[in-house]
């Protein structure tokens, strides 16, 4: 007997439909997730069961059972009871989630005004201290903006719980979260679930968390379920070709030599007419009756079904693509970037006279090496300072202190054109006022735009139009031209594929490789995804606070880890192969107006000693090229 | 006939010809042109426009002044009327001349007040042209259709010329502390901070009053009547100018601090584009929308200041025929019993078409321009 029973549920907005013909059964107690890309109908879905469309959207036929209820046929007044009652909602920002003029406590003890007869207020600290938040006396009178993200996460999971949910709907809850913190939330998600008896329908779009906390796996395209499995059964064999090219997307170390299989194209915009299947025309076994007929649902094994026309391939795995043709340079000589002890302070100012109280140390004494045509990843979590450092190199913010050395020349102020910067955000970093070719000319006006837009896989006849009218990962490609417009030597790329679904970031991160090989080019990639790290980098320096805590190359930092935190950042990646040993650091990531005396890890760090607490680690080699600022990297 | 060149006129049509070459390098460009195919595409902007031209005909044939010749002078040495008049007033010759003895309704027969005549008592008398005022006649019996149209082009001048005097310190100050920061920020903020901390109308009122002092002691500038009112009314926007362009100012300066911390205003730095540059091709273009907005807004706004100056009496000068100085009579003729209400419908209704083909017409060009919106 299932929980939740959704029946050819279908949403239409005008002529289109953003969800059509979906099923599937959530138990008590089960987590059931639904993965796909951006733009599938995954939230749409969501927002269907939880009778909160948006007011163009209407739902177009189809049911949903809801222990026993139709929640379809509920009046609006009745649903509302529903609402927050037996079915709870998480969403993605939990910083637009809670209302910002209220505390936590007042807003939790509202949810439980609507849910409960009385209000006890024991009731308020008992749920927050449910979701593992310490303190939570104190915690419970503060506002919103006193909490970081992780906790604020928390508090809205506490105010879920008000209603004793009997299924919690989560929407990407941990997409906006560093993997830290993710780990420890959605280790409290299971949790709950576990200890309450609850069901939850986890919306991602990352393999890795759903294969941690999935029992059961729908996969969704463009509006459509394509597969649905338990969570074995879709790793080991995934059935529809859309679910196995994306794995054979995902960048990891063993896909180091090999180009990244890509799913050429993009999700299909709203509104396209479909024929037959809809993926038909991205797909690469694609056969002429996919293009006409709609398939099939097929069961594979008891709970496995796939909606393709094949059969024979489902055992067969999309192998990686042809050989990356990189060799690449080893270092030797002058180095192509030199940094020293570079530090970016910003003042805090306070008062009247507004006069300098204390420094935020966004960067505080970082050095990095880096040599021509090489990749050195800067990883670390949001607010470690990994984006500073990026901008101090290239001048666009002054350094406080330290000296930048480009080819062994000192740079001052704005860095020359040699060095170029790629943004995380491919919506903000095109001007919507501009036609590409304008883009692209823009730092040098004798650019072959042409010649530029084929080099980075567009097509020429694109110059003539506005950024607003191409895809994400096609806007990534256009901020690439532009910053080789000027021939630049050093890609400074912030981000770049952080902002794009799997399938995309593939195809950028693809680009990026036959650039480095065709162009020499040097990469100075700043991520908080390891996974592109192990595939991309030669080289990675661990950023914590404003400081690097560990550098070497790929394989003696992500395999040979010697800091505490580098380990704990590397297990709190959701695997896809499972397994997680559980490495995991408590409580947020402190202040860098303030941080910590000693180790600035020390509060977190479960190995730390009373050294620890007294004075910062100096960097010990650990081998010629591996260093790690830790008391205790040097013993085993 | 001897021509007369007022300095209002030569603005305003400084004004159109500045449109008109704008709209030719515009239809030279192909992205621009296609923005102004998809203006023409939507039917609510393209009405608004044909109202809008019909509006700023009037005004630019209204604009045309000349002083007649007096009918009397000798033969060689002409003498010219004091009276200036313009080429609206010729076409119009029929409306100016068919004056009443003093009120009467629109298309009346008859006059509004009872008069003692010689045969039969205390009656309405008849008009002399009866049934030709389609909105009545004033006071003085002047038609209140010719007032109204009169009023076109003091509205047009007041709503555009005050406008274009202050955009540029408004644009120009805005995006520069938005950009700079610093102490250039500090003192614009400064400015206007303190400029809006005084009273709009306190500062209008003695700027005009000192101008009002200034050309009644010299007579001798002004060949005249028609010019010094003129010169009052070109002073009048420059001083509303000068008070209103600290809104814009701010919200300028807001939204480039914005857009400065946005990534392609960073790529472009990185670029080594240099600062003007960017100002001009990433800020400027993306902060227009805010600037036109501001544009209708002050436009029907500036109308109405108009009409509130005027009736504090340091507006217009009284010899101008504007929707203020006639919402500004029509306060006295709504209190009289019975109630002239006419003069003041009939600037109503042109000032409220006005400002709304105005506003639709400007809704119109930014969805056609801004990028972002064609989609939907």
């Amino acid at each position: 007997m299932s929980l939740l029973a959704v029946r050819d549920l279908s949403v239409a907005i005008g002529a289109a439909s953003p969800v059509e013909g979906v099923s599937f059964d959530i138990a008590a107690g089960e987590t059931f997730a639904l993965l796909g890309e951006s733009g599938c109908g995954k939230s749409m879905t969501a927002l269907a069961l939880m009778r909160l469309l948006p007011d163009a959207a209407r739902i177009a036929g189809g049911s949903v059972q809801f222990a026993g209820n139709d929640l379809c046929a509920l009046s609006e007044a009745q649903m509302r009871g529903v609402r927050g009652g037996k079915i709870g909602m998480i969403f993605q920002e939990p910083g637009s989630s809670l209302n910002p003029v209220m505390t936590i406590g007042a807003q939790i003890a509202e949810a439980l005004n609507v849910h409960a007869d009385s209000v006890d207020g024991n009731r308020v600290v008992e749920l927050l201290a449910a979701v593992g938040i310490p303190d939570p006396q104190r915690r419970a009178t503060e506002y919103p903006f006193q909490m970081s993200g992780g906790m604020k996460q928390r508090a809205m999971i506490a105010m879920t719980l008000a209603g004793e949910p009997e299924l919690l709907i989560a929407d990407e809850p941990t997409t906006a979260l560093d993997v830290t913190i993710q780990a420890q939330v959605l280790d409290l998600l299971d949790g709950l679930r576990r200890q309450r008896r609850m069901a939850i329908l986890l919306i991602s779009h990352d393999l890795g968390v759903v294969a941690q906390m999935a029992d059961r796996i729908g996969v969704m395209y463009a509006g459509q379920l394509v597969e649905v499995a338990p969570r074995a059964a879709f790793f080991a064999t995934p059935g529809h070709p859309y679910a196995r090219r994306l794995f054979a997307a995902l960048p990891n170390a063993a896909s180091r030599q090999y180009r990244l299989a890509t799913i050429p194209g993009s999700v299909p915009p709203l509104g396209t007419l479909h024929a037959g299947c809809r993926f038909a025309e991205r797909c690469g076994e694609v056969l002429p009756i996919c293009r006409v007929q709609v398939p099939p649902w097929r069961e594979h094994a008891p709970g496995h079904a796939v909606r393709c026309h094949l059969d024979a391939l489902l055992s067969q795995k999309v192998g990686a693509g042809e050989t990356a043709s990189a060799s690449l340079p080893t270092g030797s000589g002058t180095p192509l970037l030199e940094v020293a002890d570079l530090r970016v302070h910003f003042p805090i100012r306070r008062g009247v006279l507004q006069r300098a109280v204390g420094h935020v140390l966004a960067v505080d004494g970082v050095s990095l090496r880096l040599d021509a045509g090489r990749t050195l990843a800067l990883v670390g979590e949001s607010g470690c300072g990994k984006t500073t450092v990026g901008k101090a190199i290239l001048g666009l913010q002054a350094p406080t202190a330290g000296m930048v050395k480009l080819h062994g020349a000192l740079m001052h102020g704005l860095a020359p054109a040699a060095m170029q910067m790629v943004f995380q955000d491919p919506f903000g970093s095109l001007n919507p006022r501009l036609r590409v070719e304008e883009i692209i000319a823009e730092g040098s006006p004798t650019a072959r735009v042409d010649e530029l837009l084929q080099q980075v896989g567009l097509s020429a006849d694109m110059a003539n139009r506005y950024s607003h009218e191409f895809s994400g990962g096609q806007r990534q490609r256009i901020a690439i031209a532009r910053a080789l417009a000027v021939k630049p030597i050093l890609l400074i790329c912030d981000e770049p594929t952080s902002a794009l679904d799997v399938s995309v970031q593939a195809q950028i991160l693809n680009l990026l490789t036959d650039l480095q090989a065709q162009l020499g080019l040097a990469y100075l990639f700043i991520t908080h995804n390891i996974a592109v790290v192990d595939y991309l980098a030669q080289e990675v320096a661990v950023m914590y606070l404003g400081r690097i805590v560990e550098r070497g190359t790929v394989d003696e930092v992500l395999r040979g880890a010697r800091h505490p935190y580098t380990q704990a950042l590397l297990a709190a990646v959701p695997k896809i192969e499972g397994g997680n040993e559980y490495l995991r650091v408590a409580g947020d990531p402190p202040s860098p107006a303030n941080p910590p005396a000693g180790c600035h890890f020390h509060p977190r760090c479960p190995r730390a000693v009373a050294r620890c607490r007294e004075a910062y680690p100096e960097a010990e080699a650990l081998s010629a090229t591996h260093a790690a600022c830790c008391f205790l990297a040097g013993a085993k | 006939m001897k021509l007369v060149l007022l300095w209002s006129d030569i603005l305003f049509f400084l004004l159109i010809a500045a449109t008109v070459a704008g709209a030719v390098v515009a239809s030279r460009t192909e992205h621009l042109r296609q923005c102004w195919r998809r203006v023409g595409q939507s039917r609510v902007g393209m009405g608004a426009a044909a109202v809008l031209a019909v509006f700023f005909l009037i005004g630019a044939v209204d604009s045309l002044h000349f002083r007649p010749q007096l009918p009397d002078s000798p033969q060689g040495e002409p003498r010219y009327s004091a009276e200036v008049l313009s080429a609206l007033d010729v076409l119009l010759t029929p409306l100016r001349t068919r004056t009443e003895k003093t009120y009467s309704a629109p298309l009346a027969t008859h006059l509004y007040a009872k008069e003692t005549l010689d045969d039969a008592g205390r009656d309405f008398p008849p008009l002399q042209y009866p049934g030709t005022h389609l909105f009545g006649t004033d006071k003085v019996g002047q038609d209140v259709l010719y007032l109204t149209l009169k009023s076109i082009r003091t509205g047009l001048l007041i709503g555009t010329l005050t406008t274009l005097i202050m955009l540029p310190a408004a644009v120009f100050l805005g995006l520069l502390a938005g950009y700079a920061g610093g102490w250039i920020d500090d003192v614009i903020q400064y400015l206007y901070t303190t400029l809006n901390s005084i009273p709009g109308v306190l500062l209008i009122a003695a700027a005009v009053l000192m101008m009002q002092v200034a050309i009644d002691n010299h007579p001798e500038w002004f060949a005249t009547s028609a010019e010094r009112a003129d010169a009052r009314l070109l002073a009048l926007c420059a001083i509303l100018g000068i008070t209103s362009w600290t809104g814009l100012c701010r919200l300028l300066r807001g939204e480039t601090l914005k857009l400065r911390e946005l990534e392609y205003v960073q790529a472009a730095r990185a670029l080594g584009v240099s600062g003007t540059r960017i100002l001009w091709r990433h800020i400027l273009p993306n902060v227009m929308h805010i600037v036109m907005i501001a544009i209708v807004m002050d436009f029907s706004g500036l109308v109405l200041a108009e009409a509130v100056l005027s009736y504090v009496g340091i507006g217009v000068d009284p010899n101008t025929i504007s929707f203020g100085t006639m919402i500004n009579t029509a306060r006295m003729e709504l209190a009289r019993e019975p109630m002239v209400w006419w003069s003041l419908a009939a600037a109503f209704a042109f000032m409220f078409v006005l400002v709304l083909a105005a506003n639709l017409f400007a809704d119109a060009m930014r969805d056609a321009f801004d990028p972002r919106m064609v989609d939907r």
